[in-house]
Formats: structure tokens, sequence, C-alpha cells
């Protein structure tokens, strides 16, 4: 059979990855209502897909749209969580850790508190596995941008990541 | 794999890229539940072409699918769930989930037909998957009552086709629609039982379901 397989196949192919992404991006509480509206656009445009295309690049990319969508429409709204975009420096805010290494969730409240253009370079490329190119459609930007704003998230998390080991 | 407890090898910049490629954790009942109110959306929105379910049967596991006009396809074990439904995808829509609530009619209806408390089936029934002539003998093949068996010979003929026994064989052997379309009636003039998309057990057996006194 050459043509598309079912969708229900796509749901359970990449239902998690994608809802990793949308965690990644939006933090536990946004990513829910993004994962849906990502598989409802997904299910819609299904049928006009390419058989044999990246099924996961394809729903990866609709997952960062509907969280940017997301991220934007809170951005423009006070939110008392603070401002998205940058939430300054992030190593103040967590305790020195005694071994070189993070817990899982602190990793992902670091990523979620990059600023916008950083957490879906680093997001998008390192957990998506989007091509920087791809990355930079998403921020109607350009690859050098996309690699750059990737490199300064990978940096940022850096610091906080290997603060305990190095003291 | 609790990645705090077992950081990966390498540098620690490895060992970020590795975390962050490992995604955040999820968990599996999380991920179920957000599937079961996406496919009840899916429902509500009708953007879902297909539902499909499984029952298991005395004929073993059926797969039933239905689109929103009605039950449009019915397959056997034997037949490769999965081929079945890639089949769908083809034929009708890729838009395809598994999802209950449309099918739960239908599989009462014939979980009662196998307790033999139910000879006729009362269900919305899309045909698009029979054109031309086998549409025209399933038509006729669901005149055929309960309990009691048609010849292929005799089908052709009230299809129109009085010499097309060969063609009537064929649509039988395609029917979309096995059990509620109940091809498994029709048997050879000679009185054998003929083939079946379920295999020829499956039919005698539904046959003798027929023909048992009830009780």
């Amino acid at each position: 059979m050459t043509g598309l397989p079912p969708f229900e196949q796509v749901l359970t192919d990449h239902g998690r990855t994608v809802l990793r992404v949308c965690r990644a991006l939006l933090g536990p509480d946004d990513a829910d209502d993004a994962w849906s509206e990502t598989f409802l656009a997904a299910l819609g445009a299904y049928p006009r897909l390419r058989p044999g295309s990246n099924v996961r690049g394809w729903l990866v990319t609709i997952a960062h749209r509907k969280a940017i969508d997301q991220l934007r429409a809170g951005a423009r709204r006070p939110t008392p969580g603070g401002d998205l975009r940058d939430m300054g420096e992030l190593g103040g805010r967590q305790a020195p850790g005694e071994h070189d290494r993070i817990a899982d969730g602190e990793l992902w409240q670091a990523v979620a508190s990059l600023p916008l253009k950083q957490r879906v370079a680093v997001v998008g490329h390192h957990l998506a596995g989007l091509p920087y190119a791809e990355v930079a459609l998403l921020l109607d930007s350009n690859e050098t941008a996309a690699r750059r704003a990737g490199a300064d998230g990978l940096d940022r998390l850096r610091r906080t990541y290997t603060r305990g080991g190095e003291g | 794999m609790t990645p705090d407890l077992q950081p990966p090898a390498g540098s620690p910049d490895e060992r970020l890229t590795a975390l962050l490629a490992a995604g955040p954790d999820v968990d599996e009942g999380e991920a179920a539940r957000l599937r079961d109110a996406f496919v009840a959306d899916t429902e509500r929105s009708e953007l879902l072409d297909v539902a499909y379910r499984t029952l298991d049967s005395p004929v073993g596991s059926l797969l039933l699918a239905a689109t929103t006009a009605g039950l449009v396809r019915v397959g056997f074990e034997c037949e490769g769930h999965d081929r079945v439904l890639a089949r769908i995808a083809a034929d009708v829509s890729p838009r395809i989930l598994r999802s209950g609530r449309r099918l739960d009619d239908v599989a009462r209806q014939l979980d009662e037909y196998f307790a033999r408390r139910r000879r006729d089936f009362d269900l919305a029934l899309d045909l698009r998957l029979a054109r031309g002539f086998r549409r025209i003998v399933l038509d006729h093949l669901r005149a055929v009552p309960y309990g009691t068996t048609a010849s292929y010979a005799a089908l052709a003929a009230a299809s129109g086709r009085p010499a097309a026994v060969r063609a009537v064989g064929t649509a039988c052997a395609r029917n979309p629609l096995p059990l509620v379309v109940p091809c498994h009636r029709v048997v050879r003039s000679d009185g054998t039982i003929g083939q079946y998309g379920g295999g020829v057990e499956a039919k005698r057996l539904l046959l003798d379901l027929e023909v048992r006194p009830a009780g």
C-alpha cells in the first residue's frame, strides 16, 4: 500500500513526541491545548499530505506554530507569570546542585524561561529535530539567526546545567 | 529512564543536548487521556471520516468501520485488520481513528445476532465500496431471509443477469459488509457450502447458528 496510512497510525506513532514538544515550549499546563490543536489541524490537512512525507517533521512544525501563536497571544496580555520573552539570568533562580546534573523538571523549567526565539530554536532543533533552516521559517528569520538563537539558548542552559558540577 | 538519576555519558554539553533530545517526561495515562478527548473532539467537529473498532465474535475478531453515512466495512480477522484499514484509507479517506462511539450500536446488534436474539440488522449502511453490478447483487442479498439460503445462480437471476453466476460469486466474495449483508446465505446450486471471505468454517458456523432452534 503506497497511500497514506490511517491517521490512527500517525497519532500512535507521534502523539507523545508532539506532547513533549508542546510541553517543552509551553510548560505542562498550557501544552494540552496546543497538542489538541496540532492534531486537529493535522487531521484536517492530512488527506492533502504527500504520501512518503516526513510526518514527524510535519507534525512538530504544526506544534511549534500552535505553541508560538499561544505564546504571542499570552504575551499580549499581562499575565501573573510575568514576561515570557525574557526572564533574565536563570542562574539566580535555582539553588546550586551538589552534582553535575539537573533534575528533568528543572531543565524544562529553564527551557520554558528562555526568551521565545531561543526557546523555539533549542526545542525545535534539539528536541523536535528540525534543521535550523526550518526553525528559521518558524521564527520569520534566517538560518544564521536561528542557529545563533539556538547557540545562545544552549549557552544559557549550559550555565544553569553545569554550575553545580563546577562548584 | 529518569534522566536526573542517570545522566548520559560524555561532556556536560553532550549530556545537555541528549536530555533536550529526550524531551520532558510524558506520563502514559495523560497521553491516553489527551488522545481520548481528541478523538471525541474529532467526532463532534465531523473531521473524522472513518471511525473503527474491533469486536470479538464466534467467527474471530471483527473490524467494524463506519463513515458519517453508516457502516462501511466489516473485516474478518483472516483478512488482516491492518490491511483492511490501509485499504479503507486508500478507498474512502485516511482520516481514520479508533473510536468506539460511532460503532456502539453496530457492535450491540452483532452481539445480539451471535446470541441469536436478533435476526435482522437495523443499521445505516454506507455501500460506497461496492459499485455497479456488485452493488446490485448486494441489494438482492439483503433480501435473503435469516435462516434460509439462496444459490449463486438464483441470485444471478434475481440481479437480472442469470448467466453472471461467477460475477455474483465475486460480488459475494468482495462484500464489504459481511454478516450485515448476508453473503454467508449464498451457497452452490449443488448444495455444497461454497467459499466465504471469513473462511468456510465461519460460513458453516453462521448457517448453523441461524437454523439452530432458539433456546
